[in-house]
């Protein structure tokens, strides 16, 4: 008899719980219930939907290093593919909704607005990460390569917290709990990379 | 004798391994239906700005209807926003950094009893009740655009008096050159004032003649109610040709000096908000544009016009000032 996977409504849980914001913006703007500017409101919602999702794809391997669990790593790729489908809605939503298709004023906010600049940089590294997501991408990339490629996603989220410290107009405290929460992150990793470096340079 | 019947024959009893897959069904089902209601449930905590702690203090007192002696010859025919977007889409920092924030927490304002100090280069200096000052002059009703620095805009009713009327009966000096204005500083009544995001009390201030010009309002309701707490109650100034941070709320000292006030946007963000913050599609915030607006309530945005247009009473006070200098 083939052995049951371990934990099979994990996966699945988190997949039906990351649709929950989505969702939820859909229904508050069918209610009429997302205040006075909805669209500038539901364009900062799933921008920091899509920060939360990029940043909880690279905490799975810290808490593996730090607590030993393994569980997280087998959410990783589902978790940086929703920041991806995120950041996707939260700038359509600005070209689309906001600017309402006027690629020149796009065009001119991308090139003359810093934070924009770094937010659209974002989701453009993203892009490449989400394309070679899958097993087959692994395999014809080969795992190196691939590995190499994939820490764009440390850039990206770096770049995607900073995009959030330079909109706000003064109240920084919520961009500053997300870029202390992935500075923990990066600082276990570099924990990591100096601990294997000592190792191999001890032998 | 035999109540319980006979045993079921073998083939009816559930198989044991099936048994046990029952049970790890259902225990699956449950800890799917956790871990999706986790995981949804903390996204949207985050969406929330993690508030769910946050108490609410809504104002109790409802604006109360005031008397309306005319119609502003000012005012705009343009559809005005309804009075739900006016009262809960705010920028008012002391109650909080969310635009949703005001409408939450203002309650704990006290409006009245409400004194407002005029004094420096005058020849009355005072301190005056509000509701003497009401007794002073005759409430106009003027519908006026508003343009925040945000790019967003609203059109507002509101009920007040000019700026000058109030100006001319203390008398300014020939020295009053500035007019400086200061918000309550009540860390109590106003408890975003207790986290140093601004430098508290938020002060603003106008050139005399920016003071003086009859569309310069200080307004004390909106929609021929009180303004409620949210929108400045009980007495803040509305400057319609300027961006809407410069109607300074909560009004409690008015000041007529020599020299060109500290303002306090500009002393946070001083290569981002000037002195004069008129509105002006030519000169971008350095962070976005201000060639556009959304009106609040329409999809596609508008173009935003010079002085917010209103140009043509108030273009002159700026006649040879480099626009882009002076923003």
């Amino acid at each position: 008899m083939r052995r049951p996977k371990p934990l099979p409504w994990l996966k699945p849980g988190v997949f039906v719980g990351a649709l929950v914001p989505v969702a939820a913006i859909l229904f508050r703007a069918w209610r009429g219930e997302l205040g006075a500017n909805p669209i500038a409101q539901a364009l900062n919602q799933l921008g920091l939907v899509a920060l939360v999702f990029l940043v909880a794809a690279l905490a799975c391997t810290p808490l593996k290093t730090l607590f030993g669990w393994t569980w997280p790593i087998r959410l990783r790729r589902m978790l940086g593919l929703f920041g991806f489908f995120y950041g996707l809605l939260h700038v359509s939503t600005y070209t689309v909704l906001d600017q309402g298709l006027d690629w020149r004023a796009v065009w001119a906010d991308v090139t003359k607005r810093k934070f924009i600049y770094v937010g659209a940089s974002t989701f453009v590294l993203l892009v490449p990460l989400a394309v070679t997501s899958t097993s087959g991408a692994l395999k014809r990339l080969g795992y190196a390569r691939w590995k190499r490629l994939h820490r764009l996603a440390y850039v990206a989220t770096v770049l995607g917290v900073i995009h959030f410290l330079w909109r706000v107009k003064r109240d920084v405290r919520e961009p500053i709990v997300y870029g202390t929460v992935l500075a923990v992150l990066l600082l276990v990793r570099l924990g990591t990379y100096l601990r294997v470096r000592l190792a191999a340079s001890a032998n | 004798m035999t109540k319980l019947g006979t045993p079921p024959p073998a083939s009816d009893v559930t198989p044991e391994p099936l048994y046990l897959r029952r049970r790890e069904f259902v225990r699956n089902a449950a800890l799917f239906t956790a871990t999706s209601a986790g995981a949804g449930g903390s996204l949207l905590w985050l969406m929330s700005g993690r508030r769910a702690g946050k108490k609410s203090s809504r104002s109790k007192g409802n604006p109360v209807d005031l008397p309306v002696a005319r119609q502003g010859t000012e005012s705009t025919n343009e559809s005005r926003t309804p009075y739900r977007d006016v009262t809960t889409y705010n920028n008012f920092y002391e109650f909080g950094t969310d635009k949703s924030d005001p409408a939450e927490l203002a309650g704990t304002l006290r409006p009245r009893p409400w004194t407002v100090r005029v004094d420096g280069e005058v020849q009355k200096p005072q301190v005056i009740d509000l509701d003497q000052l009401l007794g002073w002059f005759p409430l106009e009703e003027r519908v006026y655009r508003m343009r925040c620095v945000e790019a967003w805009s609203m059109v507002i009713p509101w009920l007040g008096f000019p700026l000058g009327d109030l100006l001319r009966r203390v008398e300014p000096t020939s020295r009053a050159k500035y007019v400086a204005f200061t918000t309550l500083f009540d860390p109590e009544q106003m408890p975003g004032q207790q986290r140093r995001v601004l430098d508290w009390p938020y002060v603003e201030g106008l050139r005399i003649d920016e003071a003086m010009h009859p569309l310069t309002l200080l307004a004390v309701g909106l929609y021929g109610k009180t303004l409620p707490n949210q929108n400045g109650a009980p007495l803040r100034l509305v400057v319609p040709w300027k961006y809407g941070f410069k109607g300074i709320k909560s009004i409690v000292g008015i000041r007529l000096v020599e020299a060109q006030p500290p303002t306090t946007w500009n002393l946070a963000a001083p290569h981002e908000y000037g002195f004069y913050a008129n509105v002006n599609p030519a000169v971008d915030h350095p962070r976005w544009s201000q060639a556009t607006e959304r009106r609040i309530g329409e999809l596609r945005r508008r173009p935003t016009l010079p002085f917010n247009g209103y140009a043509e009473q108030v273009a002159g006070l700026y006649a040879g000032m480099d626009l882009r200098e002076f923003f």
